[in-house]
């Protein structure tokens, strides 16, 4: 087993063994989320803060109950609604929490970079739970994890990512993800969302849907995010859901076995259509939801033991 | 008071000359070069160092009015004297603007505290939003050297045309920010693949070009005399090119940042590498370079720009733009020189000779007559720079624990020597 990181910050800065280390232990964390006792103890005694500076339910949730099912002690600061607003600085909140003596930050930020910055300046172990446009790195791992369990494998796959590539971070730590397990990628999107130099990254750019999805293993569908925009990006929704949307026509081009995933939450009409999204022989998108929760585990606990590896290696040289 | 140097590198950018020689010195003027020392004459042995006319520093911005607690005259004056600019060429984006004759006036009085010679651009529009301009008139009588609205673009471009014929009228230099603001907005790196990695809202450097071409035409249609402040990007020099052979009358300049550093340093969302306009690309860097070889670009400054600790220790999108760099400026300018991409006087033409020529001062020159502006450096001195020794209040420099070559030993404003190693 190798997981050497101190923080979990992005997909840019773990190896394909690490990635391997953490999907395994998420498997195992998943046959333990289907047992009706769910409880472990491997973050007993430890404090876990969720600091979200930007509104979020699902990956609140899903770090809450992770947290909860180890053991930790954890606590929800909704930091969208209290001193942020009264001008206090990332920087100050982030000293504040650090005062408290937490173990495990998990950090949600409208600003690219901002969890790095917060990072530099705590004494726990930092989770990225989303920074801006740049990484949510729990989401690729429970989409890999998600893929690897559905299709046996997470290498050697042609993996589509259609829609809102530009604003998405998603997109970039599943791209990165992919790209060192060593699977052939396209990116899907029309030209106004598409990232400039994405394709210096080493994968194939479509702005036609089929041609992309041509003999495609799994298809990601990403949300159409309306709130990054500073407008014009597209016509009209309808005229992307025709051009872009996920309908059955669309998905016939793809592998017959391919399966379906979005991150969520959805917008049904939008960039996927409702039925697609309920098929339980093609879509995933319930199973990513519930590997959300075993990756996060797995994520803390290799975290956490990190953790008390400095700390006890700290302690010995004191002693000494 | 007479000084005579001896045994000096004498860097002389309108010779384009390089050579071993003596200067004398006499009322803070240059009275003669190569000659016998003069009975009364104090002799300095510059021991076979580099003695180069002050550099000229166009576009310096200073925290008075309104931000003394970045940078006041006194500390931005202290600054460039250790780092060998003689002239501060300040801008006006200060806080108030300094678009009235009375700031002028408060911002002349207050840069007396400093040991370099200081002159102010004034803002061509009021509260340089480019809408109304300025009394260009009675700011020209105040001692205005030229005319700008900084870093911020007029979109209005009727209002901005009346304010170029109005400062044609006077003969006023007008100094222009080229970037198309409706392309720019919201963008803190330049779009590309990093900016794509690292999840930054990114500009094309089309807009610059965009930019460029608009002031070259506003320029065309009035025959205002024009500088660019900053042109950073290979796709803007053809538009330079045609305007200067046109026999428009421009020039044009660019960062030492942008010469010396690129969009990867950036890094890990390091704050201090934030610039405005933002680091480009190598490609564009190396062309930017050829263009200051070439003379296409005339002047280097160092777009001085003090901010504090709070106003970078930020998301890098939310943090303040801009480096401090008068202290830097020299051996900054040195990697250009020990990369062999000029020589010292082609360097010494763009970092005074050029800035001094274009806003009529008889600063930059070693030629006998000019004011006795110089600087002894050594350019291979090294050194690890430590942002916390600079000198100026604000301490956010890029090139913080980078190792350096180049240290100015003395300077000298007017033969008199205002810093000494």
């Amino acid at each position: 087993m190798s997981f050497r990181a101190r923080h979990l910050l992005g997909i840019e800065h773990l190896s394909p063994q690490e990635i391997v280390t953490i999907l395994d232990l998420a498997d195992r964390y998943v046959d333990l989320n289907r047992r009706t006792v769910k409880q472990s103890d491997v973050l007993a005694g430890m404090t876990q803060i969720n600091m979200f500076f930007e509104n979020s339910t699902r990956t609140q949730a899903s770090f809450e109950l992770a947290g909860k099912r180890l053991g930790a002690d954890v606590m929800n600061m909704s930091v969208a609604s209290s001193s942020v607003k009264k001008g206090e600085t990332l920087i100050d909140t982030a000293m504040t929490l650090n005062a408290m003596h937490p173990d495990l930050l998990v950090v949600r930020h409208g600003a690219s970079g901002a969890v790095n910055l917060l990072a530099s300046k705590v004494n726990c172990a930092v989770l990225n739970a989303g920074d801006g446009r740049h990484e949510h790195p729990t989401q690729a791992l429970l989409d890999a994890l998600t893929i690897r369990r559905a299709k046996g494998r997470i290498q050697r796959l042609t993996v589509a990512i259609c829609g809102d590539i530009a604003h998405s971070r998603v997109a970039r730590s599943n791209l990165i993800l992919l790209g060192k397990m060593e699977n052939r990628i396209r990116l899907i999107a029309p030209p106004t969302l598409m990232p400039a130099g994405v394709g210096e990254f080493g994968c194939e750019l479509y702005d036609d849907m089929k041609a992309g999805l041509e003999g495609c293993d799994v298809v990601m569908m990403l949300r159409l995010q309306k709130e990054r925009m500073d407008g014009g990006f597209i016509p009209s929704e309808r005229e992307y859901y025709h051009r872009y949307g996920l309908d059955a026509e669309k998905l016939a081009y793809a592998k017959p076995d391919a399966i379906v995933m979005h991150p969520g939450p959805m917008n049904r009409g939008v960039e996927i259509d409702g039925e697609i999204a309920d098929d339980i022989n093609r879509s995933v998108i319930q199973e990513q939801v519930e590997m959300g929760v075993a990756v996060r585990m797995a994520c803390m606990d290799l975290l956490a033991r990190n953790l008390r590896a400095e700390r006890g290696a700290k302690a010995a040289e004191v002693m000494v | 008071m007479i000084l005579h140097f001896e045994n000096a590198r004498l860097i002389d950018p309108e010779a384009g000359t390089d050579a071993l020689g003596s200067l004398t010195v006499k009322d803070g003027l240059i009275v003669a070069r190569n000659g016998a020392a003069p009975k009364q004459a104090e002799i300095l042995d510059a021991g076979g160092k580099c003695l180069a006319p002050g550099m000229v520093d166009w576009g310096v911005k200073i925290g008075e009015p309104g931000e003394r607690h970045r940078e006041s005259f006194r500390s931005a004056g202290l600054a460039a004297a250790a780092g060998g600019v003689t002239t501060i060429i300040a801008r006006p984006d200060t806080t108030p603007a300094i678009d009235t004759p009375e700031t002028l006036e408060f911002v002349t009085r207050r840069a007396a505290e400093a040991p370099v010679r200081i002159r102010h651009m004034a803002a061509l529009t009021k509260g340089r939003e480019g809408r109304e301009m300025t009394e260009i008139g009675f700011l020209l009588d105040a001692g205005a050297i030229a005319f700008t609205d900084a870093f911020h673009v007029a979109t209005e471009t009727k209002a901005l045309s009346r304010a170029f014929t109005y400062a044609r009228s006077l003969g006023a230099l007008v100094v222009g920010h080229p970037q198309e603001p409706g392309l720019s907005a919201g963008a803190a790196a330049t779009s590309g693949k990093f900016s794509s990695l690292r999840g930054l809202p990114g500009v094309s450097p089309m807009a610059e070009r965009m930019g460029l071409e608009r002031d070259l035409a506003l320029v065309e249609m009035t025959g205002v005399r024009y500088h660019a402040d900053q042109i950073t990007t290979a796709r803007s020099l053809p538009a330079l090119e045609r305007a200067k052979a046109a026999g428009l009358d421009v020039t044009a300049g660019t960062s030492i940042h942008h010469l010396t550093l690129n969009e990867i340093d950036v890094g890990d969302y390091r704050t201090f590498f934030k610039m405005t306009p933002p680091l480009r690309s190598e490609e564009d860097r190396m062309a930017i370079v050829e263009a200051v070889a070439n003379g296409l670009i005339d002047v280097i400054s160092s777009m001085h720009t003090p901010a504090d600790e709070e106003s970078k220790r930020l998301p890098f999108e939310e943090a303040a733009a801009g480096a401090v760099a008068l202290e830097t400026l020299l051996p900054a300018a040195m990697r250009l020189y020990h990369a062999g991409a000029m020589d010292m006087p082609t360097l010494w033409r763009a970092l005074s000779l050029n800035p001094a020529r274009r806003l009529g001062l008889p600063q930059g020159r070693l030629a006998e007559g000019s004011p006795a502006d110089l600087i002894l450096f050594d350019p291979d001195a090294p050194f690890l720079l430590d942002r916390f020794t600079l000198r100026s209040k604000s301490k956010n420099t890029p090139f913080d624990g980078q190792r350096m070559e180049g240290k100015v030993l003395a300077t000298f404003v007017a033969g008199t020597l205002v810093f000494k190693a």
